[in-house]
C-alpha cells in the first residue's frame, strides 16, 4: 500500500519536476514564465503529433526512433514557445505577467486544438488519442527491478525519463552553485545592471536559460502523456499541472535538488485522498487544495524569515534595458 | 577625436527609448498591429480550411454580431469581462500583480450562491439581492485582502501569492458544488431557484442582461474618476512608480496597498455576484472561465485606462467569439479562438516596444 503510494506519487511529481526545474532555470534569469502552463501543453501535444504520425507511417516501431522522434518533437515544440517569450520579453521588452499569461492561452488552446484535430483524423470513439505502441517503449523499466522487493519497486522501477527528470534537476544544482556560467546566471537574475557592468550578456543569459528552461518543462508535458498517462492524449487532461510546477519553484526555494523531494512530495499531496479511508467527493476536492495552501505558507515563510539565500531572485519580473536608471 | 588603436566597431542598429509619441501615432501603431495579427490568423485560417479568406472574416463578424441575441450575449461578455479588468486595474497602477482575479470572482460568486441557496425563500426579492450584493463584495475583498496584508507587512511576493490563492477558490467552489450538488450526487448545482427566480436579478426593459451592463458602465465610469481625480488614485500611482518617493511625501504604503486590494476584491465581488446573479444562476468551477486572466491582459492593453478598457475587453470578446463561430462553421476544433487570441495579443504586446522605444541605425562612417 505504501510502496503503491510512493510509486504513484513519483508518477504524479516527475511532470512536476520538469516543470518547475525548467521554470527555476528560467527564473534565475529574472524571467517569470508564467507561461510555463501552456508551455507543457505544448511540450506534450508535440510529441504526440510526432509519435503519432510515426506510428501511423510504420508498422514496426524501432525502439530508437519512437523514442528519439516525440522527444525531438516535444523538445523542438517547447523551444519554439520558450523562443516566443524571450523575443518578446527580453527583445521587445513586453511586460511578464501578460506575456506568460498570453503564452498560456495560446499554448492550452494550440495543445486542444490539435489534440483535437488529431483525434477527428483517428475517428475513434472516445476523445483521447492512444499512442499505447510508443508507450511501451517509454515505460520500459529496469528488467530486474521487480526482483529486489520493495527496494526496487520504491527506487527501479520507473521509466527512465524519471531518472532523466532527476539528472536534470541535479545538474543543474550543480550548475548553479558550481560553474561560472551558473553564477553570472544568477547574476543576472539578481542584479542584472551589475552582470552587465562586470561584462556578462545579459540577453544572451536571458534568452538561453528561458529557451533551455522550456524545454525541459516541455519534457514534463511528454512525460504526462507517455508515462503518466500511458500514451493516451485527451484534452485538458493535463489540468493545473503547469501552475502546480510553478508552485513548486516556490516551494523548492528556488532550488533544483529541492524540486526532486518537492515534487514527489507534491505528487503525494496530490493522490492523497485517494488512499484516505471513507473521504466523501466533497472532501477529496478539499484534499486537492492541499499543495497550493503548502506552497503559500512556504511562500509566507520565507518572506518573514528574510534569510537572503531564500528569496526569489531580486529582478524576477524585471525587464532589463541598459539605458533604464 | 577618433583614436585609431580602440576602434569598436559599433552595431548596425541601438535601441533608444521614445520620450512622449503622439497619442494618434501610438494608437496608429497599435491599430496596425491588430491589423497585422488578423491577416495572420486569416491566413491560419485559410491553411486549416481552404476558404476564401474574406468568407473567415465575415464568418468572425457574424459569429460575434450576427442576430441580436448574439449582440446581447456580446454586450453581457464585454461588460463582465470589462468589470474584472476595472477590479485588476487599480492594483496594477500600484504595480501590485495581482493575478488572482479568478479566485476573487469565484468567492464573490460562491458567496452570491451560498446566499441564493439559503435566504432564497426567505427575503423579499430587492432585498435578497442587496444582500447577495454585500456579501458577495465583502467576501470577495476579504479573500483579496489576504495576500495584501502579507504584502504589505512582510513583503510577500504577491503574483505568485494570488496565484495560488485562485486554486484555493476552485477547490473551494468544487467541494461546494459537490456537496450541495442538485440532484444529489450529478456534481451540479444546476439553476438556483428556478420556479421562484429569487436573488436574479430582474429583466430591464425586457432585457436580461441590461442591469448587468448597466452596473458595469457605472463601474467603469466610478474606476475612471477614481483612479483620475482622486486623492486615493493619486496616491496608488505614486506607490506604483516609486514606493521611495511615496514614503518620502508621506503616503502610508502599507495603507494603500490595503485599500487598493480592498477595492480590487470588491469589484471582483460584483464580477462573481453579476455572474451568478444575474447570467448563469448557477456555479461551477469554471464560473470565472479564465476572465480573471484574461482581465490582466485587456487592463494591461488598454494602457490602465478605464475607458480604453471598454475597447479592448470588446476587441477580446468579439474575437473569441468570432473565432468561436469560425470553428462551429468550418468544423474546427473549439480551441481555435484561443490559438486566435493568443496570436492577437502576442502581436498587440510586441507592438508597444514600437510606442516605447526606437531603432537607430548607425549612422555613416566618416560622420
Amino acid at each position: 500500500m505504501l510502496i503503491a503510494f510512493l510509486q504513484r506519487a513519483v508518477l504524479q511529481g516527475i511532470p512536476l519536476l520538469f516543470g518547475s526545474t525548467g521554470e527555476i532555470l528560467t527564473e534565475k534569469s529574472g524571467n517569470l514564465n508564467l507561461g510555463t502552463a501552456g508551455v507543457m501543453y505544448v511540450g506534450g501535444i508535440s510529441g504526440v503529433i510526432g509519435s503519432f504520425l510515426y506510428e501511423q507511417s510504420h508498422t514496426d516501431l524501432n525502439a530508437f526512433w519512437a523514442i528519439f522522434i516525440p522527444i525531438l518533437c516535444c523538445l523542438f515544440g517547447s523551444l519554439v514557445m520558450g523562443l516566443i517569450y524571450s523575443f518578446l520579453t527580453v527583445t521587445l521588452r513586453a511586460n511578464q505577467n501578460v506575456t506568460g499569461l498570453a503564452l498560456t492561452t495560446f499554448g492550452v488552446g494550440f495543445g486542444n486544438f490539435f489534440g483535437g484535430s488529431l483525434i477527428k483524423l483517428t475517428k475513434s470513439d472516445v476523445p483521447s488519442i492512444t499512442l499505447s505502441r510508443t508507450s511501451l517503449f517509454f515505460n520500459k523499466s529496469l528488467p530486474f527491478a521487480s526482483n529486489l522487493g520493495w527496494f526496487g519497486k520504491v527506487f527501479l522501477s520507473y521509466s527512465f525519463l524519471t531518472y532523466v527528470a532527476i539528472a536534470i534537476a541535479l545538474i543543474m544544482t550543480f550548475y548553479l552553485n558550481k560553474t561560472r556560467s551558473g553564477l553570472n546566471l544568477k547574476a543576472v537574475g539578481e542584479n542584472s545592471a551589475t552582470a552587465d557592468a562586470a561584462g556578462i550578456n545579459v540577453y544572451r543569459y536571458k534568452y538561453f536559460s528561458t529557451c533551455i528552461g522550456s524545454m525541459v518543462a516541455g519534457l514534463g508535458g511528454l512525460y504526462y502523456v507517455m508515462d503518466y498517462a500511458s500514451g493516451i492524449w485527451s484534452n485538458d487532461a493535463f489540468g493545473d499541472r503547469g501552475w502546480l510546477a510553478i508552485a513548486l519553484v516556490i516551494f523548492a526555494i528556488w532550488r533544483p535538488n529541492m524540486s526532486i523531494i518537492g515534487s514527489i512530495l507534491f505528487g503525494g499531496l496530490f493522490i492523497v485522498h485517494n488512499y484516505i479511508p471513507n473521504l466523501s467527493m466533497g472532501d477529496q476536492e478539499l484534499f486537492q487544495m492541499l499543495p497550493y495552501v503548502v506552497t503559500i505558507i512556504v511562500l509566507i515563510v520565507i518572506s518573514m524569515r528574510k534569510r537572503r539565500e531564500n528569496q526569489p531572485p531580486a529582478c524576477l519580473g524585471l525587464n532589463y534595458f541598459r539605458e533604464d536608471r | 577625436m577618433s583614436n585609431a588603436n580602440t576602434k569598436v566597431k559599433e552595431p548596425l542598429f541601438h535601441v533608444v527609448k521614445r520620450i512622449g509619441m503622439p497619442t494618434w501615432q501610438s494608437w496608429l501603431i497599435r491599430i496596425v498591429s491588430v491589423v497585422f495579427a488578423l491577416i495572420i490568423c486569416g491566413v491560419i485560417t485559410v491553411l486549416m480550411t481552404g476558404e476564401n479568406p474574406l468568407q473567415v472574416y465575415a464568418t468572425i463578424i457574424k459569429g460575434a454580431v450576427g442576430t441580436e441575441r448574439r449582440i446581447w450575449s456580446l454586450a453581457q461578455n464585454t461588460a463582465i469581462l470589462l468589470c474584472v479588468s476595472l477590479a485588476v486595474t487599480p492594483a496594477f497602477k500600484m504595480k501590485f500583480w495581482n493575478i488572482g482575479a479568478e479566485g476573487q470572482v469565484l468567492i464573490g460568486g460562491l458567496a452570491t450562491t451560498w446566499c441564493m441557496l439559503n435566504f432564497g425563500d426567505k427575503l423579499p426579492n430587492w432585498l435578497l439581492i442587496i444582500v447577495l450584493l454585500v456579501v458577495s463584495i465583502v467576501s470577495a475583498a476579504l479573500w483579496a485582502v489576504i495576500p495584501a496584508f502579507f504584502k504589505a507587512r512582510w513583503n510577500t511576493n504577491e503574483t505568485l501569492f494570488t496565484l495560488m490563492m485562485n486554486y484555493i477558490a476552485i477547490q473551494i467552489v468544487s467541494y461546494y458544488v459537490l456537496i450541495h450538488s442538485n440532484p444529489k450526487g450529478s456534481g451540479f448545482i444546476g439553476v438556483i431557484n428556478p420556479n421562484t427566480e429569487a436573488g436574479w436579478l430582474p429583466k430591464l426593459f425586457g432585457q436580461q442582461y441590461m442591469i448587468n451592463i448597466l452596473i458595469v458602465i457605472f463601474l467603469t465610469v466610478f474606476m475612471y474618476i477614481y483612479l483620475k481625480y482622486n486623492k486615493h488614485g493619486y496616491e496608488l500611482s505614486v506607490v506604483g512608480e516609486s514606493e521611495n518617493t511615496a514614503r518620502y511625501i508621506g503616503i502610508n504604503v502599507k495603507k494603500v496597498i490595503i485599500r487598493t486590494m480592498i477595492l480590487s476584491g470588491a469589484i471582483c465581488g460584483i464580477a462573481g455576484f453579476l455572474l451568478v446573479s444575474g447570467t448563469d444562476h448557477t456555479i461551477t468551477r469554471d464560473t470565472a472561465g479564465g476572465r480573471g486572466f484574461t482581465a490582466i491582459m485587456v487592463s494591461w492593453l488598454a494602457k490602465f485606462n478605464p475607458i480604453y478598457m471598454i475597447l479592448t475587453s470588446l476587441l477580446i470578446v468579439f474575437l473569441q467569439r468570432g473565432a468561436g463561430e469560425i470553428s462551429t462553421v468550418f468544423n474546427l476544433n473549439q480551441s481555435f479562438s484561443e490559438i486566435i487570441t493568443g496570436i492577437i495579443i502576442f502581436f498587440i504586446i510586441g507592438s508597444e516596444f514600437f510606442v516605447n522605444y526606437s531603432i537607430k541605425f548607425r549612422e555613416k562612417e566618416g560622420k
